[in-house]
């Protein structure tokens, strides 16, 4: 092994990790706050992914539908708050359901056959995909707020198998690779790296920092945190915990999403891959015992590290190196961990 | 057998000249299980739409066929065989179009008595041919015949080292391990064997594990767009040896995703997919053209399959061993079923699109070195290379 092979191991696995990172947090966020084992995640991922991958070809992303067709279910599901408690606020949401992805729609039927810039395909595409994760916390896990985890855990299983069939349904079992921002290699340090990389990398640092800057510095971030901290403390000082959760999925979706659009050059994604990174990004949350970002994040970092370099040496074994890493984890937790089960009434 | 005549003339003329004399009016009922959804539905479409542009006559003979999606899924393939045995009665079964589900599929038709010619790919669908695979037909070219055609280019380009990058799974397994075989009795020399899964997100590593050892080709054991990756990697390296697909790789998916990263690569492959450009005295030009104008005159250009044009092949093979079964039965009974299962083991120089098949009691697929091709992607698409 030399310096150069070195390299390029070390960007394949900063890249992979990052995106892992990525993952990483906000499922220990949307955990920490609602709760929720954010499954489908790894199901934004691919379909931000084949969302770009339809539009750089012309062709209407099926996701188009879903998200009419979760925005009509939602509307329906205000409207029966509505006629249950007469809240004027609800009726206004339904229209909110209603409209928002009617527009959405509506701007993507007019774009798609046009040829857009690559900023505007990944705008349009974000646009398309990160409210389908609101919808997700609508319909399926706002109802069932004060659900004990394993059932949460079920309707995230449900709702990941439910996305996964609809991708294959309407993107097909084959898979896209879509343009890249940045084309070709640049030379670094005499090495020769992908820009591509270098792209994820550096995007991937930004979106971190300002998730980072988000819950330290904003009144909504501090909101969150308190959410997460201790519930019914965070309601008694006035926060509304059931915005907080949408909050949560807002950034889950919109940072899902990215990561779906800065992978998709780099690799072939098919309707199921988002699983398996979800499933990483799970692991690397595991090991910051789904409550600490920065260990998360250095999970995240270490599991591409690990998976690039056994990769390397010994490639029919790394997933079982991969997924095997996870048991010490979890003694380790274990042992050095005291016990603080979460209050489930 | 009457194949030299059927050679001479075309067979469906020679079909009818068979039957002569034969008063029978019964329907010939052809099922076929395809898979039609779920992962392997790339496979099952176009030999569903190879299906529908298949003759509607054999002979004098009308033929219906009966097709049923078994969604990629072996229990759903076996309950669909025993509806086709059971209640549409059908002679003979076209399909399944995977591996998984023809091996299940085996199990039934041999108590029902009832022929299948598989589309799948692995030798062992028919293999040995004993028990219930004494009813079962496999038309994929051995492994070893592609590896003919890679190593015949190898040396002729004077290359003696080759690696492998390869499906982390049984299928990687079987394909590298028929490889290695034969590179050891060629004399290369094996310098690497790596391997990843069909849904990795990353296959850098492997790639420069490869390209650390420089061989002089590097063979890639993967099907359909995940192998792909390891290509575009080896080249973003700046790998500059031959690099062979498996070619279960010749999909138009595979020249979507890969694009420009694949000019160069070469594979093993199927005559009919550039059936077009293959020299006049291919013993498969003919018929291949014949299939691809079909397909392509109903479904547009480019959108020729290798899949469907097994389930033609498949039909070519019903077509040639139908006349001696009705000179046995009539159509619609266990008798004809068993003659016709008796004719198709007989196949002799049967010419399709995908090579010539000379079946035995022992040897329910037939094909030899003619059923494979040497082909490269040139300009964006598939283009024929001759090898002497």
């Amino acid at each position: 092994m030399n310096s150069t092979v070195a390299v390029l191991l070390t960007q394949d696995a900063l890249t992979n990790g990052a995106i892992y990172a990525l993952l990483a947090m906000t499922l220990v966020m949307v955990f920490s706050v609602t709760r929720v084992i954010l499954i489908p995640q790894g199901e934004i991922v691919s379909l931000a992914a084949l969302t770009l991958a339809a539009i750089e070809m012309s062709h209407l992303p099926g996701t188009v539908w879903l998200l009419l067709g979760g925005g009509v279910v939602a509307a329906a599901m205000e409207l029966w708050t509505f006629a249950r408690r007469g809240e004027r606020r609800a009726l206004r949401m339904a229209a909110a359901y209603l409209l928002v992805p009617a527009a959405i729609a509506a701007l993507a039927w007019a774009l798609v056959p046009h040829e857009l810039t690559i900023w505007g395909r990944m705008a349009l595409a974000l646009l398309i995909v990160v409210p389908l994760s609101q919808l997700m916390y609508r319909i399926a896990y706002r109802p069932l707020v004060n659900a004990s985890v394993l059932l949460l855990l079920i309707v995230s299983m449900a709702i990941h198998l439910v996305l996964m069939g609809f991708g294959l349904m309407v993107f097909g079992a084959e898979g896209v690779r879509t343009q890249a921002i940045i084309p070709g290699m640049v030379k670094l340090f005499g090495y020769n790296l992908r820009a591509q990389a270098l792209v994820v990398m550096v995007i991937s640092a930004v979106l971190i920092v300002a998730m980072a800057l988000f819950f330290s510095r904003t009144l909504t971030g501090k909101a969150l945190r308190a959410t997460a901290f201790n519930r019914t403390g965070a309601r008694l000082v006035g926060i509304r915990t059931e915005a907080s959760g949408q909050i949560a999925f807002l950034v889950a979706g919109l940072i899902g999403a990215i990561s779906g659009l800065l992978i998709a050059p780099m690799t072939t994604i098919y309707f199921d891959t988002g699983f398996l990174i979800g499933l990483k990004g799970f692991i690397a949350a595991i090991m910051g015992g789904l409550a600490s970002y920065p260990l998360a994040a250095a999970g995240a970092v270490l599991l591409g590290f690990i998976e690039s370099y056994s990769s390397f040496w010994l490639s029919s074994y790394k997933e079982v190196i991969v997924f095997a890493l996870i048991i010490p984890v979890l003694l380790w937790r274990n042992l050095t961990h005291v016990e603080h089960e979460e209050d489930e009434e | 057998m009457k194949s030299a005549r059927l050679r001479l003339s075309t067979a469906l003329v020679a079909a009818s000249l068979a039957l002569g004399a034969s008063p029978a009016l019964a329907q010939i009922k052809i099922g076929a299980i395809l898979s039609l959804t779920g992962p392997a539905a790339s496979l099952g479409i176009p030999e569903k739409q190879t299906i529908d542009i298949l003759p509607r006559k054999i002979g004098d003979q009308d033929v219906t066929y009966v097709i049923l999606d078994d969604a990629s899924d072996p229990s759903a393939a076996v309950r669909a065989a025993r509806k086709l045995m059971d209640e549409e009665k059908v002679d003979v079964i076209l399909g399944p179009s995977i591996t998984p589900t023809s091996l299940a599929v085996v199990e039934a038709i041999g108590p029902g008595e009832t022929a299948m010619i598989s589309a799948a790919g692995s030798a062992v669908i028919a293999r040995p041919v004993e028990g219930n695979k004494r009813w079962s037909f496999v038309l994929a070219p051995a492994e070893t015949s592609m590896a003919h055609y890679v190593y015949g280019k190898m040396t002729q380009d004077g290359q003696k080292t080759v690696a492998f990058i390869g499906y982390n799974d049984a299928f990687g397994d079987s394909f590298i391990g028929n490889f290695k075989r034969v590179a050891e009795e060629k004399g290369f020399q094996v310098l690497a064997d790596e391997r990843f899964n069909a849904r990795d997100t990353s296959v850098t590593a492997q790639a420069l594990s490869v390209f650390g050892h420089s061989p002089d080709a590097v063979i890639i054991g993967a099907s359909g767009t995940p192998g792909v990756g390891p290509v575009l990697e080896l080249r973003n390296l700046g790998y500059e040896g031959s690099i062979f697909l498996n070619q279960g790789m010749a999909n138009p998916d595979v020249l979507r995703v890969g694009k420009e990263g694949l000019e160069g690569v070469m594979l093993g492959v199927s005559p009919a997919l550039v059936a077009e450009q293959l020299p006049e005295d291919h013993p498969s030009r003919a018929e291949g053209v014949r299939y691809v104008t079909a397909y392509e005159g109903a479904y547009g250009p480019g959108t020729r399959s290798l899949f469907g044009a097994t389930v033609w092949d498949a039909f070519l093979i019903v077509e040639n061993a139908v006349p001696a079964a009705l000179n046995a039965a009539q159509p619609g009974t266990v008798e004809f079923r068993r003659a016709l299962r008796d004719a198709m083991e007989n196949t002799t120089n049967l010419i399709g699109a995908q090579g010539v098949f000379n079946m035995t009691p022992t040897d329910h697929n037939g094909t030899d070195l003619r059923a494979q091709v040497l082909v490269g992607v040139k300009d964006g698409g598939w283009s024929y290379i001759p090898l002497d």
